[in-house]
């Protein structure tokens, strides 16, 4: 993975220290609030329900086991011994006092970690595909791209007051992991018909209150074009993104509104005015340093068949189903992608503890080459294990609590931490999702209904993704009390897809049953091999509209 | 944001996040911030509420606290409870988190 050059560490460890600065100014009254809130968001410190919170950048959501025994550490001496995952493969802490800050900052520094670029009308943190470098189907590691938009985002001067936020997800493969349809900026790598590599580009994704699709604006721009490209979809984005009001101020609302092919067409005539001068033209040998540090690993030659695999699965039922669920296929012979689900039955989705992230750091370091990955789905990815490691792999899981063998069923949902913990929030959503995997706790039942996601979001800045969820949870808050609206047909893959809603808002003490009840209506509709989202896709909504307000 | 105050809210009291650590806190009837709700001030109609919240100011501008603000509490035999789902949540920790927060202190607040 990326090791910081010296002006990395150089850029971190300045920070650092006019945060440290920062915080003692306003400790003691030198600094305004409103002077000092600007500065705290840009260090990732916000301020929620029942305490300031955290938000640690884990770029393209690849950790060394020494960083998260870092973020195992944080977590025990400034937090309360656990840490929470997020649906932007970052890791938020819920509890850490505003003194602290600069000391957990600098301890996060020693690791070649930060919290920039987690807040504020940025380029935030990059996201990417958890299987990078592994994936079977895939035409390039995501991850040197991810690296390279870091690198030339960071304390960018040109980009730093956006109109608004700004997400950018890279996906290397075909099917796609890292929801790119729904960021500002979506990168499919592509290959061309000569064999060549390049990007389609996307913009104009996102969720939040107003959902969008991005448009693609280009089939493939050059590999040493690909900054000068972006760089120009920034700068159309901020001469014409609203400025005026917060709510329309996303890129998606200015492609919405000009269309896509006005948006290209302006996009490609500043591309073309960057292009004169040549000053982004990405060069091959910084390109070829930063591939160097994602390298294939030393990956041994082994026969695909692992007899040790086979028998462990024969002997354990345990065991069987883990390999079943959160076992994906790795392109080179003898490996496995182990998926580590943060969804315990009756869990938190996304929290870990400190002893969690310490169990994971050894597991990663003993069995896939020292490192791991965070999916945006808040879940764990450990991405090169020898699958005759596998038995060993899941045993000590098993004994740190982390084997559960759900990853892509119902019980492996997404939800942002919502009234529990967020300032923002409407409506609870954890206890939701809770209660939704008490009630689907059977594993049989749970293979039977097969892949289905299940999202939900707190209020309508849609964290939890709820839009893009085959079946969407958003709660809305009504004179106090909490409803929860439901959607349907939703997807984050490369069949992106915003999900309908279904009608009235249900109660806290509906919501469960009614989920039930659409389970049980595509289990009575679906044909053999149907999902439950290719069953919805055939027969739309009405069927679930019907048994779901029938009996209302 | 979810709404704190209901319109028309006949009992209030004010909370507000201490500066260094974030904690919720409530201003007492002495001016003092208490992280116990059963502590704090308690004022009805809507200028007794005005008033609660101009007494904060002074430890606002004293880097004390942060962001304050009003809003509707009941009385009951538990003591004061926050009327909202919202404050009650602020008031005794997450309800995910049953050993979190200050529950302890306020047992079955989260039913």
């Amino acid at each position: 993975m990326y090791r910081y050059d010296e002006f990395d560490h150089q850029l971190v460890n300045e920070r650092v220290a006019q945060f440290r600065g920062q915080v003692a100014r306003r400790l003691s009254g030198e600094l305004t609030e409103d002077e000092f809130k600007p500065l705290r968001l840009m260090n990732g410190v916000y301020l929620q329900l029942h305490a300031y919170m955290l938000r640690v950048a884990i770029p393209y959501g690849t950790l060394s086991s020494k960083q998260l025994r870092m973020l195992a550490h944080i977590g025990r001496k400034y937090d309360r011994g656990y840490g929470h995952f997020t649906t932007r493969q970052n890791l938020q802490y819920n509890w850490p006092a505003l003194k602290d800050m600069p000391d957990v900052l600098h301890d996060l520094a020693t690791v070649e970690m930060h919290a920039i670029q987690t807040s504020g009308n940025c380029i935030r943190n990059v996201t990417s595909d958890q299987y990078a470098g592994a994936a079977k189907d895939e035409i390039e590691d995501p991850r040197i791209v991810s690296e390279i938009i870091r690198q030339w985002s960071t304390f960018h001067p040109e980009f730093s007051f956006l109109p608004r936020k700004f997400k950018i997800a890279v996906s290397g493969t075909p099917d796609d992991r890292a929801a790119i349809r729904v960021h500002d900026i979506g990168i499919q790598i592509v290959r061309n018909g000569k064999g060549k590599i390049g990007y389609e580009v996307y913009v104009g994704g996102g969720l939040g209150r107003t959902p969008m699709i991005g448009k693609k604006i280009a089939d493939f721009v050059p590999k040493e074009d690909l900054l000068a490209y972006l760089e120009a979809v920034m700068r159309v984005y901020n001469m014409y993104g609203r400025r005026d009001n917060i709510y329309k101020a996303r890129i998606k609302i200015l492609v919405h509104e000009i269309g896509a092919e006005e948006m290209k067409r302006q996009v490609d005539a500043e591309f073309a005015e960057i292009r004169k001068t040549g000053a982004l033209h990405l060069p091959a040998e910084e390109v070829a340093r930063i591939q160097a540090y994602f390298a294939s690993p030393a990956y041994e030659t082994l026969p695909d068949e692992s007899t040790e695999l086979n028998k462990a699965v024969l002997a354990d039922p345990d065991f069987a189903n883990w390999v079943k669920s959160n076992i994906a296929a790795h392109r080179v012979p003898g490996y496995a992608i182990v998926n580590i689900s943060l969804k315990p039955i009756g869990g938190t989705p996304g929290d870990c503890s400190s002893d969690q992230m310490d169990a994971v750091a050894d597991i990663a370091e003993k069995y896939s080459f020292d490192e791991l990955r965070v999916t945006h789905e808040q879940n764990l990815t450990l991405a090169d294990v020898r699958k005759k490691d596998l038995p060993a792999v899941h045993a000590a899981l098993k004994a740190a609590g982390l084997a559960t063998a759900n990853i892509n069923l119902i019980t492996d949902q997404i939800a942002c931490p919502g009234l529990d913990y967020c300032a923002l929030a409407n409506a609870r959503s954890i206890p939701l999702a809770q209660q939704i995997s008490e009630r689907f706790s059977d594993l049989n039942r749970q293979h039977d209904i097969g892949e289905l996601k299940i999202n939900t979001s707190g209020c309508i800045n849609a964290c939890g993704h709820h839009h893009v969820g085959h079946i969407g949870i958003l709660g809305v808050d009504k004179k106090g009390v909490e409803y929860y609206q439901v959607t349907l047909g939703g997807a984050a893959d490369e069949k992106t897809a915003i999900g309908d809603i279904v009608g009235p808002a249900f109660t806290e003490e509906q919501i469960v049953d009614a989920i039930e009840t659409i389970v049980t209506t595509y289990l009575g509709l679906r044909q053999p091999g149907e999902r439950f989202i290719d069953t919805y896709r055939r027969t739309g909504i009405e069927p679930f509209k019907e048994s779901l307000y029938a009996t209302h | 944001m979810a709404q704190h105050s209901r319109k028309g809210a006949q009992f209030q009291a004010l909370t507000a996040n201490r500066l260094a650590d974030g904690i919720v806190v409530y201003l007492t009837a002495d001016n003092r911030w208490s992280e116990s709700l059963q502590d704090a001030d308690v004022t009805e109609g809507k200028e007794a509420g005005e008033a609660l919240l101009g007494r904060a100011q002074a430890t606002v501008d004293g880097n004390i606290v942060v962001e304050p603000y009003l809003f509707e509490v009941t009385h009951n035999e538990n003591g004061i409870r926050a009327a909202s789902v919202r404050e009650t949540i602020r008031q005794a920790g997450p309800t995910v988190r049953l050993d979190l927060g200050k529950q302890a202190e306020l047992p079955g607040v989260h039913r």
